[in-house]
């Protein structure tokens, strides 16, 4: 089916962007993080031995029938909610059919004219902060389908020699989120593309309804592209292309399709409406099943599943369950904390906002809160290949560290080794201190003993400070923390050789 | 009465509960006699697909043990435990192949058990085998079954109705008291009319389908087979109640049926006689019988109402577009990838798409592809709403008629079916007119309401039936009217109509081995495996 | 409604997926016919103020809690596969060579 007619070669961006406006569209699938299936009590589980995860109903065996799982109905409802969306008092599920072996009924057990929730909208907050609203056509309820592995040569569809076929994913809940055609994103529309799959998980993952790893296929977006005339306002012939799987994935397939059609229709062609795959490896996109006659899903309500009503009641218990937004929350949490625009990013980037947000709360400043998990906290996961966050230090204990600092019982350098003692299970910050005796060294006369010895094998170095080059104490500095164990004071050390040399600081 | 196996398999489910629980004989005797009876006349009925001695008898002297030990557990066995039951193959049982009398199903085996399977397990009835049936139940006379058709006991030339006709022909022949059978347009209660027996579509909803082999969601309902009423009350009761695993299972418990089967005073009852299911079309062998019982009911004290349904004139059309609607999406899983039989295409390349083509094409027979491809046709892109969409308002507008007809009427009367059992392949090469014989049954299916079909007697030395129809959650209702009809009629004629059964005579030197070849099937070897 | 043509049959067969030679296509398209012309008069019954029914009794919102019941082993989810490698179904080529 491949096309044997070469395209024409694309068009660069900008020459795109000259003559044509895109208009995209997504669906953007959601896997829920219930404990069960959709419709029946096995595990939602992910990577187990293949058609383990399965029971009767969801290999459609015989004389089965399906259950609504109801906390995925109460997902899909708050997801609803969160997009800013209609909640249909009544709806029901229907079954979309199709043959395909990925498919154990041969239909898929959707929602077709009575989404659960319709007419939304996401602010979608773009790199520099400018926010485009996107409007939210439905989110509707599904179910996830049976995973394929081609055997052959080339590990693909084309020109394998059989497939196998596992179960396992088979009933998983979806939600499917369906925008409205997005106009007017311009030049931004890849960034925009990006950003809206960037919004969406973000909700899902405020929401604790889904574990939201776009690498595990728990968020899958489908882009679809379509070009007008600069002026025109009767949208294009679009293209479809299909579970691109990282948020840069999707940007790159935008921006590959927005070239690919130009150069299309700049050549006097027209565009296929047809699936697209995304091949990362190229960063372009190559043809799939063109839309056909064929496609006649006959859909029709599912008899064997009974309505759903929903009530206001229902809706406001719901509501009341509602995280505050991820996007009021970064926008309240960056003037609280006064980052600048820049650390900000690096804190959303690292994954860091809520710990720095619970060190806070537990009475850290927000420099201070940042300094830790920015900079030692993510050294020690990096070296650990963890997460910062998933390295298990708690907002407390960044708490009692810096208490411990503040208080002059330790610098800032056994600090950071007092925290890597931590890490490495050797119990908190005081205890570590006191079991590896670890205070500073504040007794003076322990000290200025320690400055004599220093000045004593370090004559030179006295000239200098004696004629004025302050600067030069640092060398003094080294030894007394050799001499004590690192557990010196710098600025104590400096304070008695000035003292003891008669020098003004 | 002296209990010989003959006299054994002639006594009601009621009074073999009875004398088991009298200890007067044990439930080994009478699993035998039923396996004997099976093994000596089921070569001429064809009921059974495959037969579960082994199983059965070992559920029976489980039973006995229990019993003869005494105390608690004997005392809290339940009512039937120890009375054998047959099951219609559209059912899965773990341990016995289940093939919806289809070629596709040939070999498999269900991991597990439907709802009421195991509700007849827990009350520790021994099941018998399997029975016939249209293929999926998508037939009037069992003669749609891949595994050959079966024969009315009364006339062994004759169909026993269907689909359920194998459940039927066997309580007729006394080769179980009691069977299970399922009806989406009246595969209960039509074999029930033409073998003489006694078959109840519950209100949809009533029995779990957890385990039914779906032909049309909507319409299926599973149901008791028994050639008394007060036995089909028993097992209703026994089967029915809320079952998590049905989404479409209603929440209340089910009352003490058999009470109501029992109250045979119909003084006052209001019964309804339905306008369009009389006259043209009928045969007038049906409507005597039929009038008969009216008069009957009549002069016990009931109120005979005339009620008009008129949108039951549309009721074959509906069903006949509902039913092939969700029957071909239903059976969309038949496809050679995860069970069942594959069958290679002839030549060409070897793609998953033309196995499944080849696969369906060997695997359904003829009825079966004519409602999936009526199916698909009523759902198709563009005649959905002319087609699947029309017939769905036509169901509201027959609820609508029940609803004013139960204003008028405690319970509705018709002929179960136009005729008495017709010809085998009479029918067979006209599909409408096998259709047009469920328009009397059909009604009760789209509107969810329950029916049961009791004799009424014979024309021509063959049986007709008597249906009433009662509102949904209502069952209780056509148990007492069906249960009065049935004493009345009896009272009259001074025996059962099944006592007139003919003998069937035993085939000399037939054995104790009741294990027969699973079917007197046509060959069918599906390629199974390599998909180079 | 139009006539069913053996061209609408054959199509309908391959949104079944059921193969069907041409004698078995031609006896289908008159069978279709009859049927449908016997049925299609339903579209007369009902005006457009009449609901559709899908459901035969009024219930709503079942619901199943989310707590995980029993699973199939591999070797029992494979039990009556007609094929299969390892712990997986085995289908043949999904698309034609091309």
């Amino acid at each position: 089916m491949t096309a044997t007619v070469t395209e024409p070669q694309p068009l660069t961006f900008d020459q795109a962007l000259e003559s044509y406006e895109p208009v995209l569209g997504f669906e953007v699938h959601v896997e829920l993080n219930t404990v069960t299936k959709m419709f029946s009590s096995a595990p939602n589980a992910f990577g187990d031995e293949p058609n383990t995860n399965v029971n009767e109903v969801c290999l459609g065996l015989p004389g089965t029938l399906p259950v609504v799982n109801g906390k995925a109905v109460e997902s899909a409802i708050k997801l609803g909610l969160a997009l800013n969306c209609q909640i249909a008092p009544y709806c029901r599920f229907a079954r979309k059919q199709y043959f395909y072996p990925d498919l154990p009924k041969n239909w898929q057990t959707s929602q077709y004219d009575e989404p659960i929730a319709f007419d939304g909208f996401i602010d979608v907050e773009l790199d520099d902060g400018e926010i485009f609203r996107v409007e939210i056509e439905r989110a509707h309820m599904e179910e996830d389908a049976g995973k394929l592995t081609h055997a052959g040569a080339s590990g693909r569809i084309q020109g394998a020699d059989y497939s196998l076929v596992d179960y396992n994913r088979t009933g998983v809940p979806l939600i499917e989120i369906v925008t409205k055609p997005i106009t007017g994103a311009g030049e931004r529309a890849p960034e925009l593309a990006r950003a809206y799959v960037s919004a969406i998980r973000d909700v899902v993952k405020a929401l604790d309804i889904s574990e939201a790893k776009m690498e595990r296929g728990n968020v899958r977006c489908d882009a679809n592209v379509s070009l007008m005339p600069k002026g025109a306002s009767e949208f294009g012939t679009r293209s479809e292309t299909k579970n691109v799987n990282s948020m840069r994935a999707v940007e790159h397939a935008v921006h590959y399709e927005i070239r690919r059609h130009a150069g299309v229709l700049a050549a006097g062609g027209s565009i296929v409406q047809e699936t697209r795959h995304w091949q990362e490896t190229t960063r372009t996109t190559s043809s799939g099943r063109p839309k056909s006659e064929a496609d006649d899903y006959r859909y029709f309500p599912e008899p064997d599943l009974v309505p759903i009503t929903v009530t206001e009641e229902w809706v406001e218990t719901l509501r009341a369950e509602l995280p505050e937004p991820p996007a009021e929350r970064r926008r309240r949490l960056r003037e609280t904390w006064g980052y600048s625009d820049a650390e900000f990013r690096d804190v959303i980037a690292a994954g860091l906002l809520d710990a720095i947000e619970g060190t806070v709360k537990q009475g850290a400043s927000p420099a201070v809160a940042r300094k830790w998990w920015m900079g030692e906290i993510s050294r020690l996961a990096n070296a650990r290949d963890l997460d910062p966050a998933g390295l298990g230090v708690q907002p407390a204990t960044i708490v009692e560290l810096n208490g411990l600092i503040e208080a002059g019982k330790i610098n800032d350098k056994i600090a950071r080794q007092v925290l890597e003692h931590h890490v490495d299970g050797e119990g908190t910050p005081a205890e570590i201190v006191a079991a590896r005796r670890l205070e500073v060294v504040s007794d003076d006369g322990a000290l200025s003993a320690a400055v004599e010895k220093a000045m004593a094998e370090n004559p030179d170095v006295v000239e200098k400070v004696k004629g004025g080059k302050l600067k030069a104490i640092g060398a003094l500095i080294g030894p007394v923390m050799k001499e004590t164990r690192g557990q010196a004071d710098a600025g104590k050390v400096r304070q008695i050789v000035l003292e003891k040399l008669g020098v003004e600081g | 009465m002296t209990t010989t196996p003959q006299s054994l398999i002639r006594l009601t489910a009621a009074q073999m509960a009875a004398k088991l629980a009298a200890g007067e004989i044990t439930s080994v005797e009478l699993t035998q006699a039923h396996l004997d009876r099976i093994a000596a006349v089921d070569d001429t009925i064809n009921a059974f697909l495959h037969v579960n001695a082994g199983q059965a008898l070992e559920t029976a002297a489980g039973v006995d043990k229990l019993r003869a030990a005494g105390g608690t557990e004997a005392e809290s066995l339940h009512p039937l435990a120890g009375v054998p039951i047959a099951i219609k193959d559209l059912i899965v049982t773990k341990g016995q192949p289940t093939t919806a009398g289809s070629k596709m199903l040939q070999g498999w085996m269900s991991p597990y058990d439907a709802t009421v399977i195991e509700k007849i397990r827990a009350a520790r009835l021994p099941i018998l085998g399997k029975t016939n049936l249209d293929e999926f139940a998508m037939g009037s006379s069992t003669e749609h079954s891949a595994f050959g058709p079966t024969r009315n006991p009364w006339d062994t030339g004759r169909i026993p109705g269907g689909s359920g006709g194998g459940s039927a022909a066997a309580v007729a022949a006394f080769e179980a008291p009691l069977a299970l059978g399922t009806d989406t347009g009246g595969s209960i209660r039509q074999p029930g009319a033409v073998t003489g027996t006694v078959g109840t579509k519950p209100t949809y909803g009533s029995v779990s389908r957890y385990g039914a082999i779906a032909m049309a969601s909507s319409l299926d309902q599973i149901g008791p087979v028994a050639r008394t009423v007060e036995d089909a009350a028993l097992l209703h009761e026994l089967i029915g109640g809320h079952d998590p695993r049905d989404s479409t299972s209603l929440p209340e418990q089910v009352p003490a049926f058999a009470e109501f089967a029992a109250n045979h005073d119909v003084a006052g009852l209001r019964i309804g006689v339905i306008k369009q299911l009389q006259g043209e079309g009928y045969q007038a062998g049906v409507l005597a019988r039929f009038q008969e019982a009216l008069d009957t009911l009549r002069e016990a004290g009931a109120e005979i109402v005339e009620v008009d349904c008129p949108s039951f004139d549309y009721a074959v059309g509906s069903y006949y577009l509902i039913m092939p609607s969700e029957a071909s999406s239903n059976l969309a899983r038949y496809d050679g990838v995860r069970y069942g039989a594959r069958v290679l295409p002839e030549g060409g390349p070897l793609t998953i798409e033309r196995v499944m083509g080849a696969t369906r094409a060997a695997g359904f027979g003829d009825e079966v592809k004519r409602r999936i491809i009526l199916g698909t046709y009523a759902l198709s892109a563009g005649y959905y709403d002319a087609y699947y969409g029309s017939a769905q308002k036509v169901r509201t507008l027959i609820q609508r008629d029940f609803d004013a007809a139960f204003e008028a009427a405690d319970v509705l009367i018709s002929p179960t079916s136009p005729t008495v059992a017709f010809p085998l392949g009479e029918k067979l090469d006209d599909p409408m007119a096998m259709y047009l014989n469920d328009v009397t049954t059909i009604p009760a299916n789209l509107a969810g309401v329950p029916g049961i079909s009791v004799p009424g007697g014979l024309s021509e030395g063959l049986p007709v039936g008597i249906q009433f129809l009662a509102p949904a959650r209502q069952d209780a209702r056509v148990y007492h009217a069906a249960g009065a009809l049935e004493k009345l009629l009896n009272d009259a004629a001074e025996s059962p109509l099944w006592a007139q059964i003919p003998a069937l005579v035993p085939a000399a030197g037939a054995g104790p081995d009741a294990s027969r070849p699973a079917a007197a099937a046509p060959a069918f070897t599906p390629e199974v495996g390599g998909a180079k | 409604m139009s006539e069913i043509s053996r061209a609408d049959v054959e199509h309908l067969a391959a949104l079944a997926h059921i193969a069907m030679t041409d004698a078995e296509l031609e006896k289908m398209t008159s069978e279709l016919g009859v049927i449908v012309n016997s049925v299609k008069q339903v579209q007369e019954a009902a005006g457009a103020d009449v609901p559709a029914t899908s459901h035969p009794l009024p219930l709503t919102n079942v619901f199943r809690d989310d707590t995980v019941g029993h699973v199939f082993t591999a070797e029992e989810s494979l039990a009556n596969a007609p094929d299969a490698e390892g712990s997986r179904f085995k289908v043949p080529a999904i698309l034609d060579e091309e």
